[in-house]
């Protein structure tokens, strides 16, 4: 059994960690939080140089063709610096459509770019609170034009190319491709939990849209795909949940009350301890995700699904105890507590919710389970 | 990143499987696979002589104890081929139960510290199972602070005599009412700090004035006893490491508790999720309820994470690597678990959830025996509460309790507020 990173992908993580540390530390995220740009268009061009944003896309298309493994040790990296870059858009979810639903000539046209990182990517799907629905869906799109209102969309502001479910003559959900940059496009930044990760409004008026993938095969398409993204979410919330536990065990050796390192108190000590137990079986989990999308298992639906739901409740048990433990302080916006918090709120809704994804985790158990009495 | 195994693993598997499958006591597969939980191995017959008997089994053909050294009663085999046979051997490795203390725990500490002739003499029999051993530390005034025991070993003759007097009572000890040997942990020094004062033994069970009462526990079974001692000599040539060395020859014995790997703990929910689809709470079966399946969400993830963190570290066994700290978590994730699974499965009962009835929905009553038994799970082999403590200290980093009692003889510890 070799259920880990081999020797050269932890060497890319290593490389990977390095990197961001020093083109993305504080200063860099707090530029994004505090300032006016929605990304670090600096960084995201680095890490499209060293060929991070290209790892799994194949080389016939632009990338790297590594594989799985190594974006997912990017991912977990990415994570970890709460870096302020259109990553699970661009490539975790755009790209992945792409190479699951779209045409060869589609592939050729779009996928170098997303690989080079000039052009970044997004799904555009929500339309309304709650959860997603063919019914939830009101955007239409016929004879090539496509109009209806999108929000929240992730990097939406900063995307060159939507990916957009809609309506079609016939009412079934389809996906299509439609050039952000075009004509019949208004879009507008909306304040959000997390200001490192831009969210907008889009509105579409007979904006130009060629169809992407079967029609009415959109929100099947996008389950399938949101299983592949999930796992490489997992592992960048792995990532941020790992730095928030280290920055509250960091603290909790500096911070003296008492006459004494708060950490050597035990209600410090074992919410520290519960933090790496959440954390240590989120990683486990992943690992199980990353296995499953890495080698195309038939389990990745609960592989990914059991990801995901562990790594978004380690990242938020880790990111609100970090600030539990730094007190006072960690409500501060000088301290960087409140990064990880946002974050991990953020990620937890970016591919559905919790809820959501517990109610898919069971249903695919119970599939499983079936399919494992039938054979 | 694989599961698969290395063709010495997979041909070693392929023997072990094949072994276990001609000589494994199948009669009682039904029954084992339904034993756990808090629930008797064995519900008809002995299962200490069903135990021996599959020990002398294995012991006889090479496949007991097999990370042991071959003149010892073992195989000399690696550590990942210890976890394949774990796998291979399955629900037969319930009736392993009574060896798990003494093959564990404390032949390690035989093997660091007795003298070579002892090692002869006990280990080979300890591995075949015709010995069975407990250990005897806990006491009713030293439970997590273990170091705070009070049973006395005095030497008899002075400072070089060649017998030892034991008085005193240990708790909690499991099958001290079937075991042959015991080793203990005694206060040698009491004027001295309490770590420093204290020396290890091992003995006859059956030496005179050792008397063993089992203690009744909240689910009605005795496990554990309660273990007096009232003049019980003990030759010098038993004493394991020198004289005030005892807490560093218990902490082999601890860390070697805690180092044990397997394919995960249990903690119930494969059994839930079972339950869940078949029982009808009145509004449809309850795996259709959306609070029920965010539950058990949760409790999936963690069974997941621990069974994937178990291989993470069988991984690194396999490369021939120490496994990391991850395993610490194990018992502290499937203790909360049981015992949470077992009081959700009763809600979903309703009112006949108080029942402890095999004719009962809840397949066997196996819920209800859970929830008496999973108290204990917290507590046993280490709380939860130490559990946390050695995580935060020895995996994270941080600094050690601050402790009222540090560096002061132990004789002149606080017990009790004025």
């Amino acid at each position: 059994m070799d259920f880990d990173f081999s020797p050269e992908q932890q060497q890319l993580k290593d490389q990977a960690r390095r990197f961001l540390a020093d083109r993305c530390d504080r200063t860099a995220v707090r530029a994004v939080l505090d300032g006016p740009q929605s990304y670090d268009a600096k960084l995201w061009q680095g890490l499209a140089d060293q060929g991070y944003l290209g790892a799994a896309i194949p080389e016939a298309y632009g990338g790297l063709g590594a594989g799985y493994l190594e974006l997912c040790v990017i991912a977990e990296e990415l994570g970890r610096a709460v870096a302020p870059v259109p990553f699970s858009s661009s490539i975790g979810i755009a790209a992945e459509l792409l190479l699951n639903a779209g045409t060869e000539a589609q592939k050729q046209r779009w996928l170098p770019a997303l690989a080079n990182g000039k052009t970044i990517a997004t799904l555009a799907l929500a339309e309304r609170p709650g959860r997603v629905t063919a019914a939830s869906i009101e955007t239409r799109a016929e004879h090539g034009r496509l109009s209806g209102r999108k929000l929240p969309v992730a990097d939406g502001d900063i995307a060159h190319l939507a990916i957009v479910a809609a309506r079609d003559a016939v009412g079934a959900v389809s996906l299509h491709l439609v050039d952000l940059t075009g004509a019949g496009v208004q879009r507008e930044v909306l304040p959000s939990i997390d200001p490192t990760r831009s969210q907008a409004r889009i509105d579409f008026t007979q904006a130009e849209a060629e169809p992407l993938g079967a029609p009415g095969a959109g929100l099947a398409i996008i389950d399938a795909v949101f299983d592949r993204a999930a796992v490489l979410m997992a592992f960048e919330q792995v990532g941020g949940a790992d730095q928030a536990l280290q920055a509250a065990c960091d603290y909790a050796q500096e911070r003296f009350a008492f006459g004494r390192p708060i950490g050597s108190l035990q209600a410090i000590k074992h919410m520290l301890a519960d933090m790496y137990v959440s954390a240590t079986l989120a990683r486990s989990n992943a690992y199980y995700g990353a296995w499953a999308l890495s080698t195309g298992s038939a389990e990745l639906p609960e592989a990914a699904a059991t990801a995901r739901v562990s790594a978004t409740q380690a990242y938020q048990h880790c990111a609100r105890n970090n600030i539990q433990v730094h007190g006072g302080m960690g409500f501060t916006w000088e301290f960087d507590c409140h990064l990880h918090y946002r974050r991990a709120n953020l990620l937890a809704l970016a591919l559905g919710s919790l809820s959501t994804w517990e109610d898919r985790l069971i249903d695919r158990l119970v599939r499983a389970q079936d399919a494992r009495r039938a054979a | 990143m694989n599961f698969d195994d290395t063709p010495e693993e997979a041909r070693f598997r392929a023997e072990a499987r094949a072994w276990i499958q001609a000589h494994a006591p199948k009669h009682l597969l039904p029954e084992l696979e339904l034993a756990g939980f808090g629930q008797p191995a064995l519900r008809s017959g002995d299962v200490i002589a069903a135990s021996k008997a599959w020990q002398k089994t294995k012991a006889d053909a090479g496949w007991a104890c097999l990370h042991w050294p071959v003149e010892y009663g073992g195989r000399g085999a690696s550590p990942i081929e210890r976890v394949i046979w774990q796998q291979e051997e399955g629900p037969y490795a319930k009736l392993a139960g009574i060896f798990i203390i003494g093959q564990g725990m404390i032949a390690p500490t035989l093997m660091a510290y007795a003298a070579e002739p002892h090692k002869r003499r006990y280990l080979p029999p300890l591995a075949s199972g015709e010995e069975v051993w407990c250990q005897l530390f806990s006491e009713p005034a030293a439970g997590s602070d273990l170091a705070g025991l009070r049973t006395r070993a005095e030497r008899v003759g002075g400072d070089s005599g060649d017998e030892w007097v034991i008085n005193g009572q240990k708790i909690w000890t499991s099958g001290a009412h079937y075991s042959d040997f015991g080793m203990i942990l005694t206060r040698t020094d009491p004027a001295v700090a309490k770590h420093d004062g204290l020396t290890m033994f091992f003995l006859d069970m059956k030496s005179p004035g050792i008397e063993v009462r089992p203690i009744k526990q909240v689910n009605g079974q005795s496990g554990f006893n309660e273990v007096y001692f009232n003049d019980v000599r003990v030759p010098d040539h038993q004493r394991l490491g020198s004289v005030g060395q005892g807490w560093r020859v218990s902490l082999t014995t601890l860390m070697n508790e805690r180092l044990s790997i397997g394919a995960g703990m249990p903690t119930g929910f494969p059994e839930l999720l079972e339950f869940c689809r078949t029982f009808d709470t009145g509004d449809g079966l309850a795996i259709d309820n959306p609070a029920v399946r965010s539950k058990l969400a949760t409790w999936a993830v963690r069974t997941s994470g621990l069974k994937y963190t178990a291989y993470r570290s069988i991984s690194a066994l396999s490369k021939g690597q120490t496994p990391g700290p991850e395993n610490s978590i194990g018992k502290l994730v499937a203790g909360t678990t049981l015992q949470e699974i077992a009081a959700f499965a009763l809600d979903l009962e309703g009112a006949s959830g108080v029942l402890v009835d095999a004719a009962q929905p809840s397949a066997s009553a196996r819920f209800q025996a859970m929830l008496l038994r999973s108290p204990a799970t917290r507590i046993e082999g280490g709380t939860d509460e130490i559990l946390r403590n050695i995580i935060a200290e020895r995996v994270l980093g941080l600094p050690a309790d601050m402790r009222a009692d540090r560096g002061m003889p132990f004789n002149q510890i606080p017990t009790r507020s004025r």
